[in-house]
């Protein structure tokens, strides 16, 4: 670290922590995120249903609810500002049988509770007519337009990109192994050497146990709810405009089928109760319950349209809730906790909260000149400009400028060279496979890397300048060709 | 944006659309142009550099790249034009195309068409394995193309999952160079492949096979650690009271290969859902008249002689068709259909009287000794009869039939029956 002093330290580049660092980089304090991870992104924050949440369906009067309901509007500008996707797709809840139909009035009242007023009756008929690929059996369903749909990655990247322009330290690689307070300061120990900073946030999502008992917090335990997926490709045509909910049960939300932003489809999670925070995996059992619970809300889903799976780990808190804290004994430490189902939606809203729990501490926050802030012209960002988004002509004169444009490395995307050494050359910018796929859509689509697995690892290695078989899928030791060089007599 | 016109376009420089572009030129066509997205001429050839390539067509016994050496000596020779690093992105339904390349977007408007845009592997979100996504999980063919073209091996223990022609031709490669192989697994009672990969690449060096088997699970949250082995009981499920973890670094797919239709898609040309190709009349003409379609883009075909010989015939019915030769695919054109025991057939489609010989390839749907092969109308006149001693759906079946008599929009057959004895 070339850096060890500095006002704040973030542990945790998930959603929570990038907002967070994004929202403090336009004040005068130097601010260091650190993450074990080989990029952003974070790990729930990465694997999840990518909704941006009304909040009618959370917990009422808790902080949650007063965060997701308040951060919902927040996305058309800062969606706007980071120049990242967003749609208001809006919501189908669909009730299949009597018991559900009991349950839709509750719904309804738990959402006015919430003051998400914006919610609309269905009778059967209308619930066919807006999405006719829902099964016959409905009975009634709930309209949601604000519930919407984003790219999870290109909001934490957008966030942490600004933020490093802005000034923020960003270490990847860097897992924090423990925090000493001396009453005054806090020095935190990583795998990169040892930071001294005033502040220490704790946005570390599945550890943000592990993280606040280095300083003798031991009140909460965190536990992973697993989610699995299915992503369906947009091969498959399927005529679904709206996030399609299930009645919520008392557990999860239940598996829904939504629409993605790049025009494939999801279904699931599933939501498995486990112990080791390591299960990120896929199940059979679990693949196959989503397929056979979706079907009940729209009979038409084939498993043969599926491309891939994931799995995320939801941070389950227990006690359970959102938790903003701080500490009178460890004045300078903040815990971000329990963010569990909906901290992507929450996330510019609990940034802005953590500023005021910083200021209640007493921390000056002095607004900076000259940065990439939201006072500057909108977008305060440029995204990467996608090939496949334009028409003909302006293709060609990209090529024109750009010769590298002309170079298709993924087809299923049709992500060209000159995107992938792009997000390479962003700061942060992507140190892996798994990074270019998650900022360009290389290798995401239906080959699943068949075709840009030739191309994609040579661009890495020469533009990070290292052999070909140092090139990893994810950081640490995940590299993709294992085998030494072979040995030419 | 710059615009080409010409006669005949060829999208994909593989042996197919390099044969076809020969065929043309040798009816006398002369403003033929190739499109290729890669540096070279050669398609999958380049990178199979085992020998076995050429023995129909040469009577030979060739690696890939001499093979594929000598067709392209043959484009240089009769100075067609081809255009690499150009990969086609659009094709609309009045045949023009649109190709990108470093130097810009060009418009190609050709009068015919040749599709050759050969096939791709399927992948591991296709075959569904739950597990973890480390590194280490790539398909056979990709890790060939590391081994033999940028010289890197994948990794140190590897288990193969499929034994199509790929996965045991590596098996053998990932041998000869120092790795472990520690299994094919094959969910299937017998080999993917062609026998003699079977022999040459599995038996002869004695890696062991795992006939009816699948993997169930993929353990390693970095790279590869382990995969989950499971046998297949007699009702097609994983049987799980008798899995087994097996150790590994690096888990190779080789479970299929899937045409390349993207852009038959687009310009709404018919497929068959069986060969996942496009739907062909006895020129290889797709129902988009003109447009014609040769080697893996059609179906998967075993070996590249076969390839070479469609891309061959598909290069000159499109000059014919230039000439006026050809008719246009027809709206009264009979149907061939895989009956009794046949997975797929190609032409599926036969337009007019066909005078001369008229070529049927052919898969069975399993193994099977001593059968019937019959060829019939709908109301099952037999019109071609043959006995086979052995068939295999691994190993496409080649059948010429002179002279046959086709009612319009009648229905024909092929069925794979009983043994004969
Ligand atoms: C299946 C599923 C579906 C979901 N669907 C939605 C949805 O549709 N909408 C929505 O709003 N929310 C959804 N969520 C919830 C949302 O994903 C999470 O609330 C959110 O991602 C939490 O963000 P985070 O930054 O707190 O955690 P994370 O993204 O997990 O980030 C925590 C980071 O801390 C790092 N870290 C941990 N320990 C250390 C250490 N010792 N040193 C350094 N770094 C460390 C980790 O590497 C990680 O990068 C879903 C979650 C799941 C699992
Ligand atoms: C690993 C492997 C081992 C094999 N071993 C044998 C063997 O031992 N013996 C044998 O006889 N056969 C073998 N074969 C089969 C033989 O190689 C293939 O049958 C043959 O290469 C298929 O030819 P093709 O022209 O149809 O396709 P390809 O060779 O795949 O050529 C297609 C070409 O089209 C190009 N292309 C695709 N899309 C576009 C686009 N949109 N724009 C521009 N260009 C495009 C591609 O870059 C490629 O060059 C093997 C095949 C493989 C994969």
């Amino acid at each position: 670290m070339n850096n060890n002093n500095t006002d704040v330290l973030i542990i945790g580049a998930g959603a929570i922590g990038m907002a967070v660092a994004y929202e403090l980089s336009r004040y005068e304090l130097s601010v260091t995120v650190v993450d074990r991870l080989n990029d952003v992104g974070g790990d729930a924050s990465r694997s999840n249903s990518a909704i941006i949440h009304t909040g009618f369906d959370a917990p009422p009067s808790t902080l949650e609810s007063s965060l997701v309901v308040h951060a919902n509007p927040m996305f058309d500008r800062l969606c706007r500002e980071l120049d990242i996707p967003f749609r208001r797709t809006g919501a189908v809840l669909v009730a299949v049988t009597e018991e559900e139909e009991e349950e839709i009035p509750e719904i309804l009242d738990k959402a006015h509770e919430n003051g998400v007023f914006d919610l609309y009756y269905l009778p059967a008929r209308k619930v066919r007519e807006m999405e006719p690929l829902i099964t016959p059996k409905v009975r009634c369903g709930l309209y949601i337009p604000r519930e919407s749909i984003i790219d999870p990655f290109l909001l934490v990247i957008a966030m942490a990109e600004i933020a490093v322009k802005n000034g923020v330290e960003f270490y990847r690689e860097c897992e924090v192994k423990n925090i000493v307070y001396n009453g005054r300061s806090f020095t935190t120990e990583t795998t990169k050497g040892k930071v001294k900073s005033k502040i220490v946030i704790n946005a570390a999502g599945l550890n943000t146990d592990k993280i606040s008992n280095f300083l003798g917090i031991d009140d909460f335990k965190v536990t992973p709810r697993r989610g699995q997926f299915h992503v369906i490709d947009r091969s498959a045509e399927l005529p679904i405009r709206h996030i399609i909910l299930p009645v919520p049960t008392k557990i999860s939300k239940g598996k829904l089928i939504t629409p993605t932003i790049h025009g494939n489809w999801l279904i699931g999670p599933t939501a498995e109760d486990l112990s080791d925070k390591s299960l990120s995996n896929t199940t059979r059992n679990g693949l196959d319950e989503i397929i056979s619970d979706v079907k009940k809300l729209i009979p038409a889903i084939d498993k043969n349209y599926v491309i891939t799976q994931y799995a995320g780990l939801r941070p389950v808190r227990e006690p359970g809730g959102y938790h903003i804290r701080t500490f009178k004994n460890i004045p300078g430490f903040i815990e971000l906790s329990g963010i569990r189902s909906t901290g992507i939606t929450s996330s510019p809203a609990v940034a802005v909260f953590t500023c005021r729990k910083l200021k209640e501490m007493g921390i000056p926050l002095k607004h900076r000149e000259a940065v990439c802030t939201v006072s500057t012209p909108l977008p305060i960002r440029k995204g990467i400009v996608m090939f496949r988004e334009l028409n003909n002509l302006e293709r060609a004169e990209l090529i024109e400028r750009d010769p590298l444009y002309g170079r298709i490395v993924c087809r299923c995307e049709t992500v060209t060279e000159s995107e992938v050494v792009q997000s390479i050359k962003r700061n942060p910018g992507a140190h892996d496979l798994d990074g270019i796929k998650r900022r360009v859509r290389a290798g995401l689509g239906r080959c699943q890397g068949g075709f840009c697995g030739m191309h994609i690892p040579k661009i890495l290695a020469r533009e990070l300048n290292i052999p070909l078989n140092r090139v990893t899928k994810k950081g640490g030791g995940s590299f993709f060709l294992n085998g030494e060089t072979k040995r030419f007599e | 944006m710059r615009k080409i016109e010409c006669e005949l376009a060829i999208a994909g420089g593989g042996p197919a659309g390099m044969a076809s572009a020969i065929g043309a030129a040798d009816m006398g066509l002369s403003d033929i142009i190739v499109i290729e997205r890669d540096d070279h001429l050669g398609g999958i050839l380049n990178q199979c550099i085992h020998n076995g390539f050429g023995l129909h067509f040469f009577n030979e016994d060739l690696t890939g790249p001499e093979y594929a050496e000598r067709f392209i000596s043959e484009i240089k020779r009769r100075f067609i034009k081809y255009l690499l690093r150009t990969m086609v992105i659009e094709l609309k339904d009045d045949k023009c195309l649109i190709a990108v390349s470093p130097n810009g977007l060009v418009e190609i408007k050709p009068r015919a068409l040749v599709l050759a845009m050969g096939c791709r592997e399927r992948t591991r979100g296709a075959t569904r394995i739950p597990g973890y996504r480390p590194a280490g999980v790539m398909t056979a063919g990709t890790a060939q193309r590391y081994i033999n073209i940028e010289g890197y091996l994948p990794g140190k223990e590897i288990i193969i999952l499929g034994s199509g022609d790929i996965g045991m031709i590596m098996a053998r490669r990932l041998h000869l160079e120092g790795c472990v192989v520690k299994g094919v697994v094959e969910i299937g009672n017998f080999a993917g492949g062609l026998t003699r990969n079977y022999v040459q690449c599995i038996e002869d060096y004695d890696i062991p096979l795992y006939l009816g088997h699948t993997i169930t699970n993929i353990l390693g949250e970095e790279r590869v650690e382990a995969v989950e082995i499971t046998p297949i009981n007699a009702d097609g499920i994983p049987d799980s009271s008798k899995k087994f973890i097996e150790t590994c670094d690096t888990l190779l797919l080789s479970v299929g290969l899937i045409p390349e239709n993207e852009l038959s898609r687009q310009a709404n040309i018919l497929l068959d859902p069986i060969t996942g190709g496009p739907l062909l009349d006895q020129y290889f003409q797709t129902s988009l008249s003109g447009v014609f379609a040769a080697g893996n883009v059609a179906q998967v075909f075993d070996l590249v002689d076969h390839v070479s010989d469609s891309g061959k015939k598909a290069g000159e019915n499109a000059a014919l068709y230039l000439r006026g030769e050809i008719p246009p695919w027809g709206k009264e054109t009979a149907s061939v259909i895989p009956g009794e025991g046949v997975r797929c057939v190609m032409p599926q489609k036969l337009t007019e009287n066909c005078q001369g010989k008229l070529n049927f390839y052919l898969r069975a749907s399993t193994h099977r000794r001593m059968v019937l092969l019959d060829f019939s109308a709908s109301d099952n006149r037999i019109i071609y009869s043959e006995k086979i001693n052995i068939v295999r759906p691994p190993e496409m079946i080649n059948i010429a039939i002179e002279n046959v008599d086709i009612t319009p929009s009648g229905k024909y057959y092929f069925t794979i029956k009983e043994e004969y004895l």
